[in-house]
């Protein structure tokens, strides 16, 4: 929405043109995998696919909740027989669920080139501990959660499964649902590094300059309440349950150590991360992220996502940056602005998807395109002029998104926008040029939008396959602390 | 159903599991032996994987042969091909199999019957990468384990056999004296509790009954920390405590309003002209000293006792009060007074805790470390506010940053709490 068009492979600049369809590493668009790696591929016994960059998002085995009901229900059925009655065992019928559980292992973490799921529960957390060592048992527990979470499992003792005399483990809103795609992203704020001037853990000299505060763009109305976090979870599923019941166990496992700054639910994902997905509606209406840097385009994630050993901070390697701005519409006001005003602020068709000067959803822009008048097709102030990744050396960012609503303001207007998540390379290079010229001149970003939240994260790289994890085990961040 | 059948997590809820699960709890309380219970195990770890964590502390709790119960510890280590266990028998009793996954793939482990279909207990989901416990209690016996690397139907089957070694699960002797000494030391701080609430009441009433508001009023938050100190013993009583503390807010339609927040209203009222009758004012008064020497004369009554298990409960149930009332200042919302009632609450749960502590001392050391540091951290945020002696600032002194920083350390010691009462009565 504040760049159905921005940071994509739109090819075709007006000084350079590539031919449609070819996006400029020369790989064609037309949805095909560049090195005709699987991008689904569901091995049904879990293991990786190697050597795609999708590897850590691949759909592994199928496990969930709702299979361990049915064992439940099977009574005394004896292992490897199908239960009997409700649902399947998990175990003899994978594939059934197969596409439901993604594997937590991989070089990068899950929840990045994952095909996107339909729901989001996100919150960013303020250690509260000076210590360096709760610091690692925290994030030490996290990743055993999650790796748990993520088969659709609860965690330790489970819900039910515990003492009387106990609280349970696991709070248990989840049973009896599957994994739903689950997934579970790790992020490290400023203030993991240094706050209010201090050094809390050792690790200042490690700040990646990648996550220097954003400046102050134009029409910026940030309320501290979504401002900032010197950790961050984004858990992504396809039912919000799931997602939920994700963030509010990992919640419960940091108390003493981080403690909820803020948090959003977001839902109908305003991204399309493979091939396979087809381009959503954002809450103006809009199709979103129609040139979305997507898991197929292995060259181009290598290039603009996952951060490289020479990018500043060697412990980042493999990891990436995360960009996350709370973006409100003033739904109102869009509402009742005439369809051609709509169309050329955006710049694009409200229906097709397709830009001003023609063709359908997927055809280059054309800036020059004059219209009977004489008049420049596609406004000089539209969202698809400002945002257009040509203006940018073609930088690309790999959008993750969702819509939002937190209900009605006090003023009875509908609370609501995008939840505008990116991942890149350098925010510096992908994303503070781009949404500085979008907020001094983007119509639809000055009329119509007003970021109310934002904050900025290193992501770091994933738990390596084999990697035993618990305690003394391998944890999400592990090369920051080495 | 078999009423052996295990009751492990993952599980759902189904209506048939009902009974079961009321049979375990059953069992678990009492410490029988039946069945298949998986709990958290007390073990010796760092004070730091013992805190709040529940993964953590799973994880671990292999190491828990010396654990106050003494439950067998067997290890099974899976691969993706195989899966070996690193013994085949253990004394009846409760043991805990704790499983790590080498492997790559996703890992079941089950423990059945002689039979060899019959689910004893089950973990499933043990994915890539991770250890979990299942604890399961074993009659003598033999047991067969199944244990499949890939849940693919294809598991490997082993002989276990729960051998007739003389455990006992019970409280030792020597844990049972230690209850009793708990009890009877909480019991003492909850009967002078009572004393002094009861003789601070009357003075406070007597002011208030006389007009004298000036000094009814100086009177109120510190006569209102005893009663803060205990309430879960006095709420145990079921009359007294809507008598003596219904808030405005709590009142039902046609509900007489007595009690402490009445006289609160009267003495810091919202605007000028709230006013009440001599009577009632004396009514008021009169209530108050006659509940509060009620209580004390329930709780000196030689034949009341507080069970240990209900020592730790009310220690939680203290900091739930803080946590949901008094943190947001509905409590006191006429006097302002809450941080006296944080200070009585944080007293009458460290109070509980003190008590218990040398139990939970030697049956988790890491949970006792952990609430002496939680313990003192509250206590040094409330005292940047105030002291019971000196007096605390009005809940309106506040900044939202000192009511997020409270809450934070309320909720870091709430959770370790939490565990308390298992750690002490287990």
């Amino acid at each position: 929405m504040t760049d159905p068009d921005g940071a994509t492979a739109d090819g075709a600049l007006p000084g350079g043109a590539l031919p449609d369809g070819m996006l400029p590493d020369g790989s064609p668009v037309d949805g095909s995998p560049v090195d005709g790696s699987p991008v689904d591929g569901s091995p049904v016994d879990g293991s990786p696919v190697d050597g795609s960059t999708v590897d850590d998002a691949t759909r592994a085995h199928g496990f969930s909740r709702r299979a361990m009901l049915g064992a439940a229900a099977a009574g005394a059925a004896a292992a490897g027989a199908a239960g009997a009655g409700g649902f399947k065992v998990g175990r003899a019928t994978a594939p059934i669920l197969g596409d439901m559980a993604f594997g937590f292992h991989g070089d990068h973490q899950s929840g990045i080139v994952t095909e996107q799921q339909d729901r989001l529960h996100f919150a960013t957390f303020d250690l509260t501990t000076d210590s360096r060592d709760r610091v690692i048992a925290l994030l030490r527990r996290w990743t055993q959660a999650a790796a748990t979470l993520m088969t659709g499992s609860e965690i330790g003792a489970g819900a039910v499964g515990g003492s009387p005399l106990l609280p349970p483990d696991d709070t248990g809103e989840a049973l009896g649902l599957p994994a739903a795609g689950l997934t579970i992203t790790f992020g490290f704020g400023r203030g993991m590094f240094t706050k209010d001037g201090k050094d809390r853990f050792g690790l200042a000299g490690l700040m990646p300059e990648q996550i220097q505060d954003l400046p102050h763009f134009s029409g910026d109305a940030i309320d501290p309440a979504f401002e900032g976090g010197d950790l961050c979870i984004q858990a992504c599923s396809h039912d919000p349950l799931v997602a939920i019941h994700a963030i509010r166990n990992l919640a419960r496992l940091a108390a003493g150590d981080a403690s909820v700054r803020w948090a959003q639910l977001g839902f109908g994902r305003t991204s399309s991360t493979t091939r396979a997905q087809s381009t959503s509606r954002n809450l103006m209406g809009f199709k979103d992220g129609t040139r979305n840097l997507r898991a197929e385009d292995t060259t181009l994630v290598t290039k603009w996502l996952w951060a490289g050993p020479t990018d500043g901070q060697e412990w980042m390697t493999g990891g990436t940056y995360m960009v996350v701005r709370k973006i409100r519409i003033h739904a109102e006001v869009w509402d009742r602005t005439s369809l051609g005003e709509q169309e050329a602020a955006v710049g694009r068709s409200k229906g097709s998807g397709a830009p001003l000067s023609g063709g359908n959803e997927t055809t280059q822009p054309n800036f020059q395109a004059r219209g009977a008048s004489g008049s420049l097709m596609i406004p000089t102030d539209a969202h698809v002029t400002i945002a257009h990744p040509n203006r940018w050396d073609g930088a690309m960012m790999l959008r993750r998104g969702y819509n939002y609503t937190d209900g009605a303001d006090t003023l009875g207007k509908l609370d609501a926008g995008l939840f505008f998540i990116a991942f890149v390379r350098d925010p510096r290079a992908q994303y503070v040029p781009i949404q500085e010229e979008m907020s001094r001149s983007d119509r639809m970003t000055t009329e119509y939008l007003k970021t109310v939240g934002s904050a900025l994260f290193a992501v770091p790289p994933g738990i390596p396959h084999g990697a035993t994890l618990g305690d003394g085990g391998a944890f999400v961040g592990q090369s920051l602390f080495a | 159903m078999d009423t052996r059948h295990g009751w492990v997590a993952p599980r759902a809820l189904a209506p048939r599991h009902s009974a079961a699960i009321e049979r375990r709890r059953f069992r678990a309380v009492g410490l029988e032996r039946a069945g298949a219970v998986e709990r958290r195990r007390p073990t010796a770890m760092g004070a730091r994987a013992a805190t709040l964590a529940t993964i953590a502390a799973l994880a671990l709790a292999g190491c828990t042969s010396n654990s106050t119960n003494g439950a067998a510890s067997i290890a099974v280590a899976i691969a993706d091909d195989t899966c070996t266990l690193s013994a085949a028998q253990a004394p009846a009793g409760h043991a805990v199999f704790t499983l790590k996954n080498t492997g790559s793939k996703v890992a079941e482990f089950y423990v059945y019957a002689a039979d060899g279909t019959t689910i004893i207990a089950e973990l499933e989901n043990v994915g890539p990468g991770i250890t979990r416990d299942l604890v399961v209690a074993l009659d003598e016996g033999t047991y067969v384990t199944s244990c499949d690397p890939g849940m693919d139907g294809s598991p490997i089957r082993s002989d276990f056999v729960a051998t007739a070694a003389g455990r006992t699960e019970s409280p030792s002797a020597e844990r049972q004296a230690a209850l009793d000494a708990a009890s009877t030391q909480f019991l003492a701080f909850v009967r002078a509790e009572a004393n002094s609430l009861a003789t601070k009441t009357k003075a406070f009433a007597d002011a208030f009954a006389a007009g004298d508001d000036a000094t009814a009023r100086s009177l109120y938050a510190d006569t209102r920390v005893h009663w803060e100190r205990l309430e879960p013993v006095a709420e145990s009583f079921g009359d007294l405590d809507p008598s003596l503390d219904l808030r405005e807010a709590d009142l039902g339609p046609q509900e007489l309003w007595m009690g402490w927040h009445r006289a609160e209203k009267v003495l810091w009222p919202p605007t000028d002209g709230y006013a009440i009758t001599e009577a009632d004012r004396a009514s008021i008064a009169a209530q108050l000293v006659a509940d509060t020497l009620d209580l004390k004369s329930r709780v000196t009554d030689p034949a009341f006792t507080i069970a240990p298990f209900a020592i730790g409960n009310g220690a939680k149930e203290l900091l739930d009060e803080l946590a949901t009332s008094k943190i947001t200042g509905e409590e006191e919302v006429w006097s302002g007074t809450d941080l006296w009632d944080m200070q009585g609450n944080v007293d009458g749960a460290y109070a509980a805790y003190e008590s218990l502590r040398p139990i939970v001392a030697a049956s988790d050391p890491a949970l006792a470390t952990e609430l002496d540091q939680r313990f003192g951290d509250v206590n040094a945020i409330l005292a940047t506010h105030g002291s019971l002696a000196k007096g605390f600032v009005p809940y309106s002194a506040l900044t939202h940053a000192d009511v997020l920083e409270l809450s934070r350390a309320v909720e870091a010691l709430s959770e370790p709490l939490s565990r308390l009462t298992a750690a002490a009565v287990l």
